[in-house]
């Protein structure tokens, strides 16, 4: 595999040609977000892309003119009963003359689809890219969308909840970790998304005696330790140097950036801590040149739809030797005053409009270190880690953007 | 808009250099989407020599709505067999923009070499009916105009506008079966009576067969491409664009999106010889020959095009698989690939493909 340090590793060629190729450094210079809320029965699915695509341009202080290509993600077409919609949201998006990709890559479709726009700008095939990823869950009902019918899978699960819980069992298990972790991250990511506007969940009354009360869903997850359903949208403009320098406003920088996927079910499969993950993660360190994540990232925005998958992935990502995970959640590390900031949007566990979902986990860490991130800013951050995953724990995608220009 | 940075002459030289697809049936009830592409998959990284584990990106097209199920895309990675794990993404519309991404992560210097993939079961539902669902969601789909009927307005709008006529329409049709007697994986060929009409003016004849099948191309740049097989087919340009999605907005006799991406590709700088159009009905060739400049000189769709086998979400790929496959053996010097997505070509991509020497 090859993004950054190693180019192709997986044949071998001769090195010569490839050393004249430099990628151009992208730099995002404007983000939108709509409030996510569980229906927005106000506006159409144009009119919900539209809204969070004209915030990241004002942010960026451009016009429609000023974009030369959309890309757009979401998940299932399901979802929403429209076939494509990215072929009738062109006009919504300003995209008419304009190329229009749309992505999807599961629920972490949201990162890849950010990836795919900032290739284009990195390859210098467009200077100023506009991405977008949307769910509108209150036009179907998501956890059927999700359900299979026979012939695909037996009627075995409902929902995704019905899927992962039995790996957050496994992990349990595995780690010894204590029943109440999860809802130390469920009670903290809800308080965060106190502090976030466009956070789904403002709930003021939270206490985690509430979250361990809530009624079991799927043992051992909760209620209140699964995410919402939500309608949203997030929007960032992703430029290049030039682009950069005329930015009203701080740039996030993009250091690294991957997608890496395995098959959904195989004899060997660790679904507590996929091997997909894992060398995601790698990419994106080696290429952004860090040694030490646990040290030298400042805050991180992952995806967790069930409160374990915090210390699930913090473990899978290298923030902590396996069977560690629960023990940086449990002491109060990945509070939003901790040392390791995990989710301080609130997360997918505050807001979740699934094909969204991970390009806000994008969008924030590109807040984060553009020191624009409102109340829930964790100070002086540098270095932000965005991370998505989707399917049945094999697709990921994950960039770390900082504040300054990688070097070139 | 701003300008394209760089002049396209900078760019990393990227060529096809493996082209595999499926014999398209009617119905393949009897196999899983990835048994379908096991063996494309198999047959074009044999061509180049590779193993799944060493093509740096994959990228495949494909959609749900034609499969029927959420996430249809994840069971067909089977085939790949991406394990240890890959970088790996997907579209969800024709394989021909999953060429785009991948051609795109190659441009940026990461990669070395890529597999694209897509497939279509078409078979699997009305596919007339779930091509309705593809519209506007709150005008025009509530009343279910379907493909054909869509097609069948564009038709009668370049005959109302003097483009063509249905004499002409069933020449372009009986071209394409005649020149699918020539290519094994067609589904239809030979001699094809016109047929009763579909929706008036387009008959059986002008309409694309419900097909199944997948595709797959293996993309490498530079010296990797040239290494991997004899003759490289070099992508020179490639370019998409949409237009708008109401056809009540649109000039359906023009196709200004293709016109566009030809500009942005390159395609008329100098002529081409040969073009694989990505036209389901037979109208919809013409409306392409006009918006790219295609004169009687030029070889349209040699291997039968989409009326010949229509694997839909494939079909796209497969153009330029064919056009690829045509400079590769020395039938063209400089061939045309064009796909198209959405209603009456709402969106279009045009690739130009070389042999060497440039």
């Amino acid at each position: 595999m090859s993004e950054g340090g190693a180019p192709g590793s997986g044949t071998p060629r001769p090195g010569a040609s490839r050393a004249a190729v430099s990628k151009e450094p992208v730099a995002v210079v404007g983000i939108g977000q709509t409030r996510h809320v569980a229906a927005r029965r106000d506006v159409s699915l144009a009119g919900l892309v539209r809204e969070a695509a004209r915030r990241a341009l004002d942010d960026a202080e451009l016009s429609w003119q000023d974009i030369d290509a959309v890309v757009i993600g979401k998940a299932p077409d399901f979802f929403e009963g429209v076939m494509m919609p990215e072929l009738y949201l062109a006009d919504a998006l300003g995209a008419v003359g304009k190329p229009i990709l749309r992505v999807h890559t599961a629920g972490s479709v949201g990162g890849s689809t950010a990836l795919v726009a900032a290739d284009l700008v990195a390859a210098r095939v467009h200077r100023t890219v506009l991405t977008l990823a949307f769910e509108k869950q209150s036009e179907s009902n998501a956890m059927w969308g999700l359900s299979l019918p026979v012939p695909f899978q037996q009627p075995l699960l409902a929902g995704a909840g019905g899927f992962f819980a039995p790996h957050v069992r496994a992990y349990m298990r595995r780690t010894g970790a204590p029943a109440t972790v999860g809802s130390l991250v469920a009670y903290k990511d809800r308080r965060n998304a106190l502090k976030n506007p466009y956070a789904h969940l403002h709930e003021h009354d939270i206490t985690l005696e509430k979250v361990q009360a809530s009624p079991m869903l799927w043992d051992p997850v909760r209620y209140s330790e699964t995410c919402p359903s939500s309608d949203g949208a997030c929007a960032m403009v992703l430029t290049d140097r030039a682009g950069a320098r005329r930015a009203p406003r701080p740039a996030a920088w993009m250091h690294g950036g991957a997608m890496r996927s395995e098959p959904t079910l195989f004899a060997g499969k660790d679904f507590v801590s996929p091997q997909a993950g894992k060398d995601c993660a790698a990419a994106v360190y080696r290429q952004a040149g860090v040694a030490d994540p646990r040290r030298e990232i400042d805050v991180v925005e992952m995806y967790v739809p069930f409160s374990w998958y915090e210390p699930m992935w913090l473990e899978n990502l290298g923030f902590a030797a396996p069977g560690e995970g629960w023990k940086l959640t449990e002491s109060g590390v990945t509070e939003l005053d901790g040392d390791l900031p995990v989710n301080p949007s609130g997360g997918v566990l505050s807001a979740n409009p699934i094909g969204a979902s991970g390009m806000i986990r994008f969008a924030e860490a590109a807040l984060q270190v553009r020191g624009q991130a409102g109340e829930h800013q964790v100070p002086g951050a540098r270095r932000a880690l965005g991370h998505a995953y989707g399917g049945g724990s094999q697709f990921f995608s994950m960039w770390l953007v900082g504040a300054e220009p990688p070097a070139t | 808009m701003s300008a394209t940075p760089g002049p396209a002459a900078e760019r990393r030289e990227v060529a096809v250099v493996a082209f595999a697809q499926s014999d398209h049936a009617r119905d393949t009830a009897e196999v899983s989407e990835a048994e379908l592409l096991l063996p494309v998959l198999q047959d074009a990284l044999g061509q180049a020599g590779l193993r799944a584990g060493e093509i740096d990106f994959t990228c495949s097209g494909s959609s749900d709505y034609l499969a029927g199920r959420a996430f249809s895309f994840t069971m067909a990675l089977d085939s790949v067999g991406a394990w240890p794990p890959i970088a790996e993404s997907h579209v969800e519309t024709d394989g021909a923009w999953a060429l785009y991404e991948a051609w795109v992560k190659l441009l940026t210097g990461t990669a070395e070499t890529a597999l694209v993939y897509a497939y279509g079961k078409s078979s699997s539902g009305a596919v007339r009916d779930v091509l309705t669902r593809q519209l506007d969601p709150y005008y025009l789909a509530p009343l279910w105009p379907d493909s054909v009927s869509l097609a069948a307005l564009q038709a009668q709008a370049l005959i109302d506008a003097g483009d063509t006529d249905e004499a002409a329409l069933a020449g372009i049709a009986a071209r394409a079966r005649a020149d699918a007697a020539a290519n094994p994986h067609a589904r239809h060929s030979g001699p094809v009576p016109p047929g009763e009409y579909v929706v008036r003016p387009l008959r059986t004849a002008d309409c694309p067969p419900v097909t199944d099948g997948a595709a797959a191309v293996v993309l490498a740049a530079g010296d990797t491409a040239r290494r991997l097989c004899d003759r490289p087919a070099w992508i020179r340009g490639m370019d998409h664009r949409v237009e708008a999605h109401a056809l009540g907005v649109r000039d359906l006799t023009d196709s200004p999106s293709t016109r566009l991406a030809a500009e942005r590709a390159g395609a008329f700088e100098q002529p081409v010889d040969s073009a694989e159009l990505h036209a389901p009905f037979t109208a919809q060739e013409v409306v392409l020959r006009k918006a790219l400049r295609l004169d009687d000189r030029v070889r349209i769709n040699p291997s039968g095009g989409a009326l010949a086998a229509n694997p839909m979400m494939a079909t796209g790929l497969i153009r330029i698989g064919e056009a690829a496959q045509a400079v590769r053996r020395g039938a063209s010097r400089r061939a045309l690939a064009h796909a198209t997505s959405g209603p009456c070509l709402q969106q279009n991509l045009v690739a130009v493909l070389e042999g060497e020497p440039r």
